[in-house]
């Protein structure tokens, strides 16, 4: 099959600011894609371009449409969820029904009421009357009721309490994701889809900073945990990054040979807040 | 067109109380202050010991009229039925103008328009499903409930006459309700092609202002205005600088009020002298009201209309602030 998305040379200027530097990356069908970066990186700029709500140089190929020209169709295969205020506040649950029902040739209604026959939502209940976890349940139940190819995620769980939030991403693995679909989502959260996650990409200043799936980067990025005596020999080593927990140092390295590191100490993968930290180093700065 | 019904169908969802409740309460307050106003005419009457028609006497007047007194009577009640529809065209005016205004800004500001631009449909088809609610749907639902209103209104003069001794029957067949009908829900039509550019130049505002599309909407022609009078511009081109106010700001904003193309358009003149030349006549008659479509004005306006709705339709697209 072929890619679901590929970007070349994604460049998008803001007034002063570049949100995207020359950014080049591929996404294939059947992938779950963290797309992690700093605020103001450029991850809802990526998105924006990719859902075609922005204009942008270079190429980019979403599911085979130009999302500049051909948006219309393309939204038939792509399903979208910002951040949890984005559902209109007038609407009740059963008019958000009708509608999407009506208008989207995809949509499986039963699918979507048996959905909602979990939750506390009742069909006469406004949007505006919900709380914010609520909102992302009946958001969520559309979305899933849609049998398109591609989700996007963008802050899907921001500001929601950790019963909705573990619950959002249960629903997704269980209820929607196949071999056929293809989810990228954006997050700070990163320890919540750390499991979940089969490719990983991070974002820095406009530009992707890395893009490798899960096994490659368990590879590639090993942690050790060093005693004070030998963590000069480890900072020989050139580590990517260093701290200290419990008297004893903890290096993060970037491709080094693991029989020489497992000399040094305990080994073991990193998380991926860890490996974003060091990553990101001096952003901000 | 499935998917438009249901745009449009959302639209009357969002905006039930302007379309909907707005016309209903404002025909409720006409006939309440009416009933009001009789009650008061009865009881000032009464206290001054006056009873209209009280011994038969208006039965006795309407019965020696001829023909063409008749017709006048029906005429009047004509006139009553339409006044009905005079303050709901006013509300209507008002809530089609900041509806318009709204339209494309509010969800903007929300950031729902997220959420339905994550369907598929189009941006043409949202921006024309929003012209077609306020230039079709919403003077439909006023017109209804205008000829309700109206032929409630008739009944109260009925019953009130009745009590004077005047055959409420008799009376009403005097009135054309129908023709009343066909004639106001004939008028909508012109009304879609007259408020054109000015629904066209409020829902640009509406897709293209960052914040206060009314400042915009409202700002930009008033103080153009401002300046080509104050420049004497239109001297430029031999016109009068009250050509441009007519022409260009009260066209681009207030075109949304119905009616006001029969009073400011080509054929105004027309409908004038049709009043005076043969008054006590059905003026809103279609055959009248439809030489607005002779007008050099009215397809100006439906051309620059569809300019500025193309515009709306590319801000929609491309607006990028959420």
């Amino acid at each position: 099959m072929s890619a679901v998305i590929t970007a070349s040379g994604l460049t998008k200027q803001y007034k002063s600011t570049l949100a995207l530097d020359n950014a080049s990356f591929r996404i294939e069908p059947g992938r779950i894609v963290g797309l992690i970066g700093p605020n103001g990186a450029g991850k809802t700029t990526a998105l924006k371009a990719i859902l075609g709500l922005t204009d942008f140089r270079g190429e980019l190929s979403v599911l085979g449409f130009d999302p500049r020209k051909q948006r219309d169709r393309l939204m038939g295969d792509v399903c979208f969820i910002a951040d949890v205020a984005v559902l209109p506040r007038w609407i009740k649950v059963s008019q958000a029904v009708d509608f999407v029902a009506n208008v989207h040739p995809r949509f499986d209604r039963a699918k979507c009421e048996a959905f909602l026959a979990r939750t506390k939502l009742q069909p006469d209940q406004r949007v505006r009357q919900m709380s914010k976890g609520m909102i992302v349940q009946l958001h969520l139940a559309l979305v899933m009721a849609i049998d398109a190819r591609l989700l996007i995620l963008d802050e899907p769980t921001l500001g929601l309490d950790i019963l909705y939030r573990k619950q959002f991403y249960q629903s997704l693995l269980e209820d929607y994701f196949d071999e056929n679909k293809t989810i990228i989502v954006t997050t700070h959260q990163v320890e919540e889809v750390e499991h979940i996650l089969t490719d990983l990409m991070f974002i820095r200043d406009g530009k992707i900073v890395l893009d490798a799936d899960m096994e490659a980067v368990g590879e590639r990025y090993i942690e050790v945990m060093v005693n004070a005596d030998k963590a000069e020999g480890a900072r020989a080593l050139n580590p990517l990054d260093e701290r200290q927990v419990f008297g004893k140092s903890i290096f993060l390295f970037d491709g080094a040979n693991r029989a020489m590191l497992e000399q040094l100490g305990e080994t073991r993968r990193p998380s991926i807040s860890d490996l974003f930290v060091a990553t990101m180093k001096g952003t901000y700065a | 067109m499935k998917t438009f019904y249901w745009l449009v169908k959302r639209e009357f969802w969002e905006h039930r109380g302007g379309f909907f409740w707005a016309p209903i309460i404002t025909g409720g307050i006409f006939l309440l202050l009416n009933i009001m106003g009789i009650i008061t005419a009865e009881v000032l009457g009464a206290r001054h010991g006056i009873n209209f028609g009280a011994s038969g006497g208006l039965q006795r007047v309407i019965s020696e009229m001829d023909a063409g007194d008749l017709s006048k009577v029906g005429f009047a009640l004509d006139v009553a039925m339409y006044s009905a529809m005079g303050l709901l065209i006013v509300v209507l005016g008002f809530v089609v103008f900041f509806y318009c205004l709204g339209a494309l800004y509010d969800d903007r500001r929300d950031r729902s328009i997220l959420f339905w631009k994550s369907l598929p449909v189009s941006d043409a088809s949202t921006v024309l499903s929003k012209v077609f609610s306020a230039t079709v749907l919403a003077p439909i639902v006023a017109v209804l409930v205008g000829i309700v209103v109206g032929m409630l209104q008739l009944l109260i003069l009925a019953i009130t006459l009745s009590f004077h001794g005047v055959n409420v029957w008799e009376m009403l067949v005097l009135a054309h309700p129908f023709r009343v009908m066909f004639n106001l829900i004939g008028y909508i039509p012109l009304y879609v092609l007259w408020a054109l550019p000015a629904v066209g130049w409020l829902l640009l505002c509406s897709a293209w202002a960052r914040s206060k599309p009314f400042l915009w909407a409202v700002a930009l022609p008033v103080a153009s205005g401002l300046l080509v009078s104050w420049f004497g511009l239109m001297g430029l081109f031999n016109l009068p600088t009250s050509w441009f106010w007519s022409n260009v700001v009260q066209r681009g904003l207030l075109s949304v009020f119905p009616g006001t193309g029969s009073l400011f358009g080509a054929d105004g003149e027309s409908m004038a002298s049709h009043i005076t030349n043969s008054p006590g006549t059905d003026f809103m008659n279609l055959s009248n009201t439809w030489q607005l479509l002779a007008s050099p004005n009215l397809w100006i306006g439906v051309v620059v209309g569809a300019a500025l709705l193309a515009g709306a339709i590319w801000f929609r697209r491309w607006r990028d602030d959420s």
